[in-house]
């Protein structure tokens, strides 16, 4: 199993801050690797500097073979990287439509594609010619995956999804995903939900501080409650 | 080491620069016969200590004002109009002064309490609109401010060129009350550039500097920024009003061209760059270079001016002429925020190291 | 699945209409105050007039600040360079501009024009690459570097021109007035109020109907997203910026024209005004621009014919109090 995306020795600043602290990582082709941990732990700055929105102050950052890390964001997005951010960042002076527009860079919209999507969100549909900002915050966070999907990516950075989300919409989500990576799609996901998390995940990490603390095959994390209790604390099964 | 609140200068050349300005500044009545030095003089002090107030907002919270020339005039008028309308006694210069200060920070205080409501990003603006309006509104007031002409008045006696306190005889040099004048600009100046020295560096500056590094970090970590921000605008504007005073009292006068226009304000922001932002020294670095070159080099430029014409090259008697001397200040504005962002002081502290004070990224 | 059945209407998109009823209130609440109704007209003509030519020169600040917080206090260079550069067109034509023939004049004016923004509009490209790309993202230098930039043209303009006001007569077919009934509107309002609304279109209908626009609307909302999602915004910044430069320029030559004159302080004067707009109608929205600009204005000559006093802060009292209403401005539409 080759790896698509890898991390070595990556560190990250911001502004005087030193966040992450040598995050070593590595995403294999095709699966799903869960990234877990505490608030603050450094989740989102991992993906934020994978996407080069904040810039790695060192260690090495690679995408197939090939060093990223000091490309500039549109680069990393055009090689095939797509990224649902944790605030969903829908552009909400737009229409849905006009949203999606957008994320499909390369031409006009796959209408098969396009079909495929609104059988998980229907509500895309329905809120087609709507401005994005009046849309509930379940069906933003869709819209913001739709963006992510409309056209096929290599590699999906996605930062807790199901935050907020009613279960059912959680369910339709999970499946989502799940075709997703059928499809041949290699995901990196930040998830907070540990029910989604078991379902999902191939491979999981579990980060502390802006380091690794914990990696291995998700089944095994899963079974083994001590171990979970002792990475992510007592709130996890509560969560579920 | 406590008169300047443990905050010494901190380069060998600096501490020389600094010592030597000082000492010349307060020699100048005896070392340098003549009123355009002693002029110059006052000028220097006056502005060290506006510009060292400017430096508190500018330097210490990062926020970009352009209303500090606002609480200058205010300053400077409340004391003109006193003297105009009272006489030449002390009561009406404590009036300007009883006037004057509160007003500023009053101001001050409403300016950062509208702030509070609106969008960080539009304070400059803000600040720029709120200061154009009140040049406008004191130009036409002119019963009040005496308009585009401004306000001439006399000073107390004892302030007076005529008053001779310690005549020649005694020492070989006249001390008249415009040396005492200029004495009392001295020392004011001092005193006000002490106490900024003494808010940076208590535990009010830091907290300034953790907001300009940044800001929701500040926030976060339990500070009142809007309370802290409003507060050092209340003092700069107290500082600044202070240093209006100090001018129109030795100018003997106040108006639009010397307390309000928006050239002083670009002025002072010259000084405070290539003084060194977030310094304090750098104020009065800043204001000794730009004054010296403003009165000495113009005349400079004049000569070239006309050596050029006479060389008959095209376009640059009209580049060198004195009255284009901004331009080439703007230039070296733009050069040094450029390359030479920390500036006097902070090439001077980093031993001409390139470290760049950039690190807000 | 709580999902709406599909017969359900779709709810409505909401429009945010109280600002647009503002002048329009305004307007008809100074009627009787004025009391003629001529002078109302006048007035209200002459407004229009003048809010159409400062939206021209706000709206690519605004498009500025949005898109990439670039906080540009140089702009109005490019309204003074603009001004300037038509006088170059005007003095060798002077006998066309005489010319009592609209055709003839505007042969004159329309390259003029163009000229001109071709002139700032390349001043952008230069600024933004020499003053604004070296301080990206830091606040504080772009304002300094900027306003150094301000003083640099500003005086390179007296350095070339000379400190003199330079007269710019209007052409003589734009003189005088249309007379309807005892209503008298100057030509010259009309057709400056045709070519600001003619601009207010334009930029609607880039912005509204075409993917560049869509990209701008995205970016002034969050540049990193449309980022993320593998646009190149800073060229499209670049463009942006050149374009608001131009359109400075325009109202430039527009606005010396009105007054007749040229000067390179009227950048200082016109900067004042159009931050203010820019205030009023929210960081980065063409209508909020737009409706900003005409609010100053009418304020502005209701004001001066009501109380000439006020006037002089009428600007002020209506930022405070737009955003006492609405503390982003008429139209929110950055994340910031
Ligand atoms: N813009 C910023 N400036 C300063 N510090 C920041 C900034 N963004 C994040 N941090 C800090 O970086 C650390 C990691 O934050 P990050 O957002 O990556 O955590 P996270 O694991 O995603 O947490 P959560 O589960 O709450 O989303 C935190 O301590 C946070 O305070
Ligand atoms: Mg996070």
């Amino acid at each position: 199993m080759t790896d698509l995306l890898k991390l070595s020795g990556v560190h990250t600043h911001i502004g005087r801050y030193h966040i992450l602290q040598g995050i070593d990582l590595a995403a294999p082709q095709g699966q799903v690797t869960m990234l877990l941990g505490r608030n603050g732990a450094g989740k989102t700055t991992t993906l934020r500097t994978i996407m080069g929105l904040w810039p790695a102050s060192s260690g090495e950052i690679t995408l197939g073979g090939e060093r990223i890390e000091s490309r500039a964001t549109p680069d990393i997005a055009q090689r095939g990287v797509s990224y649902v951010p944790e605030s969903m960042a829908v552009f909400s002076d737009l229409t849905v439509k006009e949203n999606l527009v957008l994320a499909a860079r390369d031409g006009p919209m796959d209408d098969k594609q396009l079909e495929w999507i609104f059988g998980f969100f229907p509500a895309l549909r329905r809120f087609w010619l709507s401005r994005a900002g009046s849309l509930s915050g379940g069906q933003k966070q869709m819209l913001s995956i739709a963006r992510a999907i409309i056209e096929p990516r290599k590699l999906l950075l996605i930062d807790e999804p199901t935050k907020g989300l009613a279960p059912a919409i959680v369910m339709a989500l999970i499946e989502c995903l799940k075709e997703i990576k059928r499809k041949g799609a290699t995901i990196l996901l930040v998830e907070q939900n540990f029910f989604a998390a078991r379902e999902l995940g191939d491979n999981v990490l579990v980060m502390d501080n802006g380091t690794i603390v914990h990696r291995g095959e998700m089944a095994a994390l899963a079974s083994d409650v001590p171990l979970q209790e002792r990475l992510l604390g007592l709130s996890l099964e509560a969560h579920q | 080491m406590m008169l300047l609140s443990g905050d010494p200068p901190r380069s060998r050349v600096l501490t020389l620069v600094l010592v030597v300005i000082i000492l010349a500044l307060a020699a100048t009545p005896f070392l340098f016969p003549g009123a355009k030095a002693l002029n110059v003089a006052a000028k220097i002090c006056v502005f060290a200590a506006l510009v060292a107030s400017y430096d508190l907002l500018l330097g210490y919270t990062g926020s970009v004002s352009f209303a500090h020339t606002m609480f200058y005039g205010i300053g400077s008028y409340a004391i003109a109009i006193a003297l105009y309308g009272m006489g030449p006694n002390w009561a009406a210069v404590a009036t300007g002064i009883v006037v004057g200060l509160p007003l500023a920070a009053l101001l001050a205080l409403a300016i950062g309490l509208f702030s509070l409501r609106v969008a960080a990003i539009f304070f400059a603006m803000i600040t720029l609109a709120v200061a154009s309006a009140f040049q406008v509104l004191a130009s036409q007031l002119s019963w009040l401010t005496g308009g585009e002409d401004g306000r001439s008045f006399q000073l107390p006696e004892l302030l007076r060129p005529g008053t001779v306190l310690v005549s020649k005889s005694l020492f070989g040099f006249e001390i008249n009350g415009r040396i005492l004048t200029f004495y009392l600009v001295f020392a004011v100046s001092a005193l006000m550039i002490l106490a900024l020295l003494r808010v940076v560096n208590s535990p009010f500056g830091r907290v300034l500097q953790a907001i300009r590094e940044n800001r929701f970090r500040a926030e976060a970590l339990g500070f009142r920024t809007v309370f802290h921000l409003t507060y050092a605008n209340c003092l700069a504007a107290l500082v600044a009003a202070g240093a209006g005073i100090l001018n129109a009292l030795w100018l003997r006068y106040a108006g639009p061209d010397t307390s309000l226009s928006f050239s002083i304000m670009l002025d002072i922001l010259l000084m405070v760059v290539i003084g060194g932002m977030g310094t304090i020294y750098g104020a009065i670095i800043g204001a000794t270079i730009f004054i010296l070159a403003q009165n000495y080099l113009q005349s400079l430029m004049g000569v070239a001016s006309k050596a050029a014409s006479e060389a008959g090259l095209p376009l640059l008697p009209g580049l060198l002429h004195p009255d284009r001397w901004l331009l080439w200040l703007g230039l070296l504005f733009i050069a040094s925020v450029y390359f030479f962002p920390t500036g006097v002081v902070g090439r001077l502290r980093n031993g001409g190291g390139h470290k760049s004070a950039g690190a807000s990224h | 699945m709580t999902e709406l059945a599909a017969t359900d209407p779709l709810p409505k998109p909401k429009r945010d209409i109280a600002p647009i009823l503002l002048p329009i209130a305004l307007a008809l609440v100074t009627i009787p105050l004025i009391g003629s109704p001529s002078t109302w007209l006048t007035l209200t003509a002459a407004s229009l007039a003048m809010g159409m030519m400062i939206f021209i020169m706000a709206s690519g600040l605004t498009l500025v600040f949005g898109l990439m917080d670039v906080l540009n206090f140089g702009h109005g260079a490019f309204i003074a360079v603009g001004a300037y550069i038509a006088t170059l067109v005007f003095a060798p034509f002077a006998a066309s501009v005489q010319a009592d023939s609209l055709w003839v004049n505007l042969a004159v004016l329309a390259p003029a024009a163009l000229l001109s923004m071709a002139v700032s509009g390349a001043l952008g490209l230069v600024v933004e690459r020499v003053l604004i790309l070296p301080v990206y993202g830091q606040h504080l230098k772009q304002i300094l570097m900027t306003t150094g930039g301000l003083i640099v043209a500003e005086q390179t303009l007296y350095a070339l021109w000379g400190p003199q006001i330079i007269p710019m007569p209007l052409p003589t077919s734009l003189r005088g007035s249309f007379i309807l009934g005892d209503v008298a509107i100057a030509k010259y309002r009309v057709l400056a109020t045709l070519i600001g609304l003619a601009v207010f279109i334009a930029i609607q209908l880039v912005l509204n109907r075409t993917k560049l626009g869509l990209l701008i609307r995205a970016g002034v909302e969050n540049r990193e997203m449309v980022e993320a999602l593998g646009y190149r915004i800073r060229r499209l910044f670049l463009g942006v910026f050149m374009t608001g430069s131009a359109l400075a320029g325009l109202g430039g030559v527009m606005w010396a024209l009105y007054r007749e004159q040229v000067h390179a302080s009227m950048s200082d004067e016109l900067t004042v005004l159009i931050f203010v707009v820019v205030i009023i109608g929210g960081l980065g929205s063409i209508g909020g621009c737009f409706i900003g600009a005409i609010l100053v204005a009418l304020v502005a000559n209701y004001g001066g014919f009501l109380v000439p006093k006020l006037a002089l802060v009428s600007n002020i009292l209506l930022m405070v109090a737009i955003l006492m209403w609405r503390p982003r401005g008429l139209y929110a539409v950055t994340s910031r």
